[in-house]
Parts: C-alpha cells; sequence; structure tokens
C-alpha cells in the first residue's frame, strides 16, 4: 500500500520545481494529473539536453513527467476551464510555479481554488517570493545560483564555479513537496487544507543556511582553497587529489596520522589541528604531490583499514559497474502508452521495506483527456 | 497553527543528514528532542567549520539544531535505556543513522521499537542502504559524491572531478528523510500501525542526478561533456549557459534564443544556424561572447539585457546579496537566543504555510538540556 494511493493532486507547473515536486508525490501513490496547454504543453517537452530526443521529446521531460497522466486545456476557453474547476473541486492537492499575478489572472489562485474545495491543499512556486524588487525576475536556476553566492564555493579559487546541476529548482521541489506532506498529514487528522509557499530565493538561502549563519557570525567571505578544494571552510585533507591511475577522495582526518599512513613525512610537521585549516594550501600541495606516486587502490587499502574516511572516485560506468551500487536497484524501466520503453531512476524513499518502483513513462500531451473527462469530472465528491 | 504542532520526534541521529530533517520537522511544529550521550553529547558538536564554535558547540551544530530539546541517556545504561523506552512509548517518530547492528545491539531496532510502541514511525538514515559491500564504508558526504558521479557536473573538463561544494548528499538526503517520514504519517493514520522509513545519502544523490541520468541511460551512455571554458554552467546545456567576466565582476547568462541574445551583446551569432550546433560549438560560441562580456560593468550589462528579456543576471557575494532588497525583504534572517543572553543570527525554514514565515527564537539545546523537564512531564523517574 503506497502513503497516498486516495490522493489525487492536480499540477498546473512546468519545467522543472513543481514537477519534480508532483513526481516525489506521484512515486508516493498520489495520482498526478499534468494540467498542459494544448499545442505545445510543458515547455520542457522541447527543452532539449545535449541534443537528447527520445520518441520525439526531451529526455528531461521523460525523467520528469513518468508516473503522471496528461491533461490538456486552454485556459483562455470557457469550456476547457469549466472542465478544469470540476477536477479542482475534486483535487486533494493543488499546485501551480506561475510568475506572481498570473495565476490570479487565470482565475485559479488559492483564494479561489479554497472556496469550492476548501480543504484542498494548494502548493505554489515562485523564483523570488510575492514581495521585494526581485520578484518579477525570472525564476531560473543559474541566475539563483548566481544571485545567492552559490557560485562562490564550487571548484578552486578564483573565478565563481556553479553547480551543474539544477539544483535550486530541486529543493525548491523538495521543499513544496514537504509543506504538501506536512499539510496533508495535518488534513488527515483535521480535514484542514493549507496554503503552502516556497521560492527557490528561499530554498536558496536554506541550502546555504550553515555558510548563511557563518557570513553572519564573523562577516567573512567563504575562501576556496587555491587546489583539491572541496568545501570553502573545511581544512585539509578534505578534497579530491589525482592519484597513479585515478582520483581520490579524503574528507576530514588528522595530518600527522595521515603522515605516518602515507609514509609521507613532510606531512609529520604539521602537529597541530588549527594548522589543517590555516595551511590547508600547503598541506594539500603536499598530499597531492605524494598520492600521485601510487595507484588509488594502493591508497585505498592503506588507508581504510585505519578507518580513514577517504573513497575512489567513480563516474557513472564504473559506479554502475559496483555490486555497491547493484544492490541499489535504482534504475527501473518505465513504458509510455505508445509502446515506448526507456530507463531511468525510482523514487530514494522505501516505506516498509518497499522500493517504490513504477512502470509507468510519461503522457503525450492530452492523452488522458478523454480518460479524466470521463473517470472524475462527472463525480462530484 | 502549525501543521505538525502535537507530534514527538526523537532524535537519535546525529551529524546532518537526519538532523536536518529534524529541524525541518521542528520548525513546521513538531516537538523534535535529541537523545544525545550524557555530558558530550553528539559527536556533531565537535564538528566545525572554519574552527567556529559558539557556547561549547560549533556554530554548525548550532544551525541545524536548533528549535530542538535535548535529553540525555546512557543507551548501555540500563536505567538510562529504561526511560528512553518509556519516551519512545509517547514517541509519534524516532529517527537514527547508526551503522546497521547498532541499533540491534542496544535493542532499539525497528522490530524492538515496534513492541513498545506499535505504532512508532521509524527513520533510519544510511550512507549507503543497509546490504551490500558498501553498507559499512562511512556515509560521508564528500565520499558519497565521489562513487556518485556527481563530481564530473561541475567545471571544466580539465579540472578532473570537482565536487558541490556544500555538504549535499547530506541535505538532499534529509529533505527525501522528511517526506518519507510525513508520507508514513499519513499511512499510519489509515493502517494504525508502525511503519519504517529508510533513506540513504547514495540513492538520495543519485535522485539528484535523475535527469542527468536518464539522459546517459538513453545516449547511449555519453559520460557528461563538460565544457572546455570556466564558467559554463551545465554540462547537458548549449551555449550561452554560463558565467561571464565582466568589467567589474560576473554575468550568468541562462538559456534563450542565442542569435538575439548574441545581437543584444554584440556578437554575430547567425553562422550558427540549427539550434543542435549551440550544444555542438559551445565552447567558441561561449569564447565569443566572453570576449565583449568583458568590456562593461555587470549592471550594465543586466539593465541592457534584461530590457530585451534575456535571462541574465549579476553574479553575487554574501556581502552583496544579504545586503539587498531582493533578499530583505523575504524576512529570511533570523535570530535564536543563546543560554548566556546572546543572540545568533541564522536563517529561517523556507516552507511558508498559510501566508505565515515560520520563526523560531529557541537556539540549540545543550547537552541534555531538558533532561530533568522531560523527565517531569513524561513521568520517566
Amino acid at each position: 500500500m503506497r502513503p497516498l494511493e486516495d490522493i489525487l493532486v492536480v499540477d498546473l507547473s512546468q519545467f522543472l520545481s513543481g514537477p519534480s515536486a508532483s513526481l516525489k508525490l506521484a512515486d508516493l501513490g498520489a495520482r498526478v494529473i499534468k494540467v498542459e496547454k494544448p499545442g505545445t504543453g510543458d515547455i520542457c517537452r522541447q527543452l532539449y539536453t545535449s541534443n537528447v530526443i527520445m520518441n520525439g521529446e526531451s529526455s528531461v521531460f521523460h525523467a520528469i513527467n513518468r508516473n503522471k497522466e496528461s491533461f490538456a486545456v486552454d485556459l483562455k476557453n470557457d469550456y476547457d476551464k469549466q472542465q478544469l474547476w470540476e477536477l479542482l473541486k475534486q483535487a486533494d492537492v493543488v499546485m501551480h510555479n506561475f510568475r506572481p499575478g498570473v495565476i490570479q489572472r487565470l482565475g485559479f489562485d488559492y483564494a479561489s481554488v479554497k472556496a469550492v474545495n476548501p480543504s484542498v491543499v494548494y502548493g505554489e512556486i515562485s523564483g523570488y517570493g510575492d514581495t521585494g524588487p526581485w520578484k518579477d525576475k525570472p525564476g531560473q536556476d543559474l541566475l539563483l545560483q548566481s544571485l545567492t553566492g552559490l557560485t562562490w564555493l564550487s571548484g578552486n579559487a578564483g573565478a565563481p564555479v556553479p553547480m551543474g546541476l539544477s539544483i535550486v529548482d530541486m529543493l525548491a521541489g523538495n521543499h513544496l513537496a514537504q509543506g504538501i506532506l506536512a499539510c496533508l498529514v495535518r488534513r488527515s487528522v483535521s480535514n484542514e487544507g493549507a496554503l503552502v509557499q516556497v521560492s527557490m530565493l528561499e530554498s536558496a538561502i536554506d541550502f546555504q543556511f550553515e555558510a548563511v549563519t557563518t557570513y553572519y557570525y564573523d562577516g567573512k567571505l567563504p575562501e576556496r582553497s587555491e587546489k583539491n578544494n572541496a568545501h570553502a571552510y573545511l581544512g585539509a585533507p578534505y578534497g579530491i587529489y589525482q592519484t597513479g591511475d585515478g582520483y581520490l577522495a579524503l574528507a576530514m582526518g588528522s595530518i600527522p596520522q595521515l603522515g605516518t599512513l602515507l609514509a609521507c613525512d613532510e606531512l609529520l610537521n604539521y602537529q597541530e589541528v588549527r594548522q589543517a585549516f590555516e595551511l590547508r594550501d600547503e598541506i594539500k600541495t603536499i598530499l597531492a604531490a605524494h598520492l600521485k606516486t601510487n595507484t588509488t587502490q594502493h591508497w585505498l587499502d592503506i588507508l581504510l583499514k585505519a578507518d580513514i574516511w577517504c573513497a575512489e572516485v567513480l563516474s557513472w560506468d564504473k559506479l554502475m559497474a559496483e555490486e555497491g551500487f547493484k544492490v541499489l536497484d535504482m534504475i527501473q524501466e518505465v513504458e509510455m502508452s505508445d509502446g515506448y520503453k526507456y530507463r531511468t531512476t525510482r523514487s530514494p524513499i522505501s516505506i516498509d521495506g518497499e522500493r517504490f518502483t513504477s512502470t509507468k513513462g510519461s503522457p503525450k500531451l492530452g492523452e488522458d483527456n478523454a480518460r479524466i473527462i470521463e473517470q472524475i469530472i462527472p463525480h462530484g465528491k | 497553527m502549525r501543521p505538525l504542532e502535537g507530534l514527538l520526534v526523537l532524535e537519535f541521529a546525529q551529524f546532518m543528514a537526519a538532523p536536518t530533517a529534524g529541524l525541518r520537522l521542528a520548525d513546521l511544529g513538531a516537538r523534535v528532542i535529541k537523545i544525545e550521550r550524557p555530558v558530550k553529547g553528539e559527536a556533531g558538536r565537535q564538528i566545525a567549520i572554519r574552527n567556529l564554535f559558539v557556547d561549547g558547540g560549533s556554530l554548525v551544530f548550532h544551525t541545524i539544531n536548533r528549535n530542538k530539546e535535548s535529553y540525555a541517556a546512557d543507551l548501555k545504561d540500563p536505567d538510562d535505556l529504561k526511560r528512553v523506552k518509556k519516551l519512545i512509548e509517547k514517541a509519534d517518530i524516532i529517527t537514527h543513522n547508526f551503522r546497521p547492528g547498532v541499533m540491534e545491539k542496544i535493542g532499539l531496532d525497528y522490530e524492538s521499537v515496534k513492541v513498545i510502541n506499535p505504532r512508532i514511525v521509524y527513520g533510519v538514515v544510511t550512507g549507503y542502504g543497509s546490504k551490500g559491500p558498501w553498507a559499512l564504508r562511512p556515509g560521508q558526504d564528500l565520499l558519497i559524491q565521489s562513487l556518485s558521479g556527481l563530481a564530473y557536473l561541475s567545471d571544466t573538463a580539465d579540472a578532473g572531478p570537482v565536487p558541490f561544494g556544500l555538504a549535499t548528499a547530506d541535505m538532499i538526503c534529509g529533505a527525501h528523510f522528511v517526506q518519507g517520514l510525513l508520507a508514513a504519517l499519513i499511512k499510519r493514520n489509515k493502517t494504525n500501525t508502525s511503519v519504517l522509513v529508510e533513506v540513504s545519502l547514495l540513492e538520495s544523490v543519485l535522485d539528484l542526478q535523475f535527469e542527468v541520468l536518464t539522459t546517459y541511460l538513453n545516449d547511449g551512455g555519453q559520460l557528461p561533456q563538460r565544457s572546455k571554458v570556466r564558467g559554463s554552467g551545465h554540462a547537458y546545456l548549449s551555449a550561452p549557459y554560463g558565467i561571464y567576466k565582466s568589467l567589474n565582476g560576473y554575468l550568468a547568462l541562462a538559456m534563450g534564443n542565442l542569435h538575439q541574445i548574441g545581437e543584444a551583446v554584440g556578437v554575430d551569432l547567425s553562422t550558427y544556424e540549427a539550434q543542435n550546433s549551440w550544444f555542438e560549438f559551445r565552447d567558441e560560441i561561449m569564447n565569443l561572447l566572453a570576449d565583449r562580456i568583458a568590456h562593461k560593468t555587470s549592471s550594465e550589462w543586466v539593465s541592457s539585457l534584461e530590457a530585451q528579456g534575456i535571462w541574465c543576471a549579476e553574479v553575487l557575494t554574501y556581502e552583496q546579496t544579504l545586503q539587498h532588497e531582493g533578499y530583505l525583504a523575504q524576512g529570511l534572517k533570523q535570530e535564536v537566543n543563546l543560554p548566556d543572553g546572546g543572540k545568533l543570527s541564522t536563517t529561517r525554514c523556507p516552507v511558508r504555510i498559510n501566508g505565515e514565515r515560520l520563526y523560531s527564537e529557541v537556539a540549540a539545546p545543550r547537552p541534555g538540556q531538558q533532561t530533568e523537564l522531560i523527565d517531569q512531564q513524561f513521568e520517566l523517574r
């Protein structure tokens, strides 16, 4: 039994942040209906990453929107709007990520939906909240990374380096899912609805909560190490180092102890704990030169035996060959209504020992219109 | 009223992943009590960034564990264990991140706790899942980033592996953990029995890569091709996506119509006619744009480009972001009250419920700070 199996989610959002939240809910058992405009649908259908087209649409769309249905409606057409209203009246969860003001103009804002569906849990994601001089800016991941200081944390000292995933989008989606679920918990007891709001801006800052708290405390900006940086606020040896045949990651550890284990005498000069941060660059330079002199496995054998926190660095091809990866069964195959199959990942959450897989692929635009009209729309609650 | 009010969470977990989940539950209204060993408390109190400590605990510990209480118990002491078990009878959720086998030895594994409290939601965070050859490896963020392929997504092709410069695996796992725990509560309200929730840092960080992994699984297994141009924002996105040096700082350019962007910047990019050429010739296009962008200030660029609807932003540091009205308008800063009367500035919960920002003045507890109070309230002695 999936936790959300009697929950109906009507999702008017597009791109990544909102749809990634509804995907989490779908995998937990909810029935998720994407509301898309006719013709082009969710813009993500045509947003190609590195030109990878699957069954006529982008790989990214397929990843985000599996396990959902598609209901194509023209929000400027009165008949279509009436159909959508019937759906909204019965929804347990309604969500969108339109820019501030748009949903009100369309007439599907929280107040309007609540009027016909008082116990609805209504979620919205914005780029920058609904107040302030940034609120009308495009809520795009790289821009949010840039405006919130996130680009000064990765890579070595020097120029800003973005994190190479749409991480702010995904965090906002995860935070929306948290808020929606919390309100569903309450609703299952008291039958009251709620408005849940998150923004990419608030989520980006929350992600950096340690760094921002540190800045508030001492007023110093993050300083990445010159080489082998993995975290601007941590001392040596924290970083990734080239070896004779690959790379080795070292987390926190005592420098003198490493010096002994690795037979690197120079490291024994750094006996004081505070030197690991203050003299980080010179320590890392010594480590880097030393670790190049033998293979990753050679170093792992020595260090793991001494309980030093370290690991090899793997690309996906090497990762997927590992038994440690295979036992997780993270990959699943899904199938679209036209028989097109593709492999993707599964939900990362397990409940009562069950891994939540689903064979349902992404929907073609509007493919579920007839079924939804027949099944859901005539049946008021 | 906050959605999770009335719920009791016992947090046996330490460090970052599960405690960030506990923080979110606390901010959403739950009562979260950390069960810590007497005097020293959890190991996370000693892990600092930049060697910063406040009131005996690291600044990081304060950031993650504000708004919680602490109950001191030595789980190897039979009397303490008895009291903890009595407390468990009243709990809705318990969480831990001990390695497989530890809770079994103590007698607080899921099967044992179910007997004490047949409606418990029992949440476990591991590094790599509980089965397989990696199950006993240290579940440390950098190591998991390194094993998961995440380090090959940021920075340039010749930079080697570059991890995300925050504890990303910890935080995304914590985010998923919250969702699992809340979904479990919903399930419990239907079945009226205990529920087990499991997440791992590795599964979560793989889920974070779900878009690019789906692309990888369907494009013939091509590993991410990062650009050679520093500042490039995403291995899978075409020009111009990235950060460019301006006259006085840096400018971020997101996706858009390349020809329009070229014109606005002052470069003729019409030779790159087909959209798929924007990825194929990404490096040379970025270099052409970079040559022009270097000549004006970031704010001059943002003014002229934004006016033409081009998605761009200045790259800001915390010094700039945290003083900017766009940030200040969100009221993200909050202060907690330290025991000595001082205050600590940090950030608030990113989720808003019913239009309300969720603040709390309660600082992180000292080890065992509320032991007596809890003994009294729950009649444990």
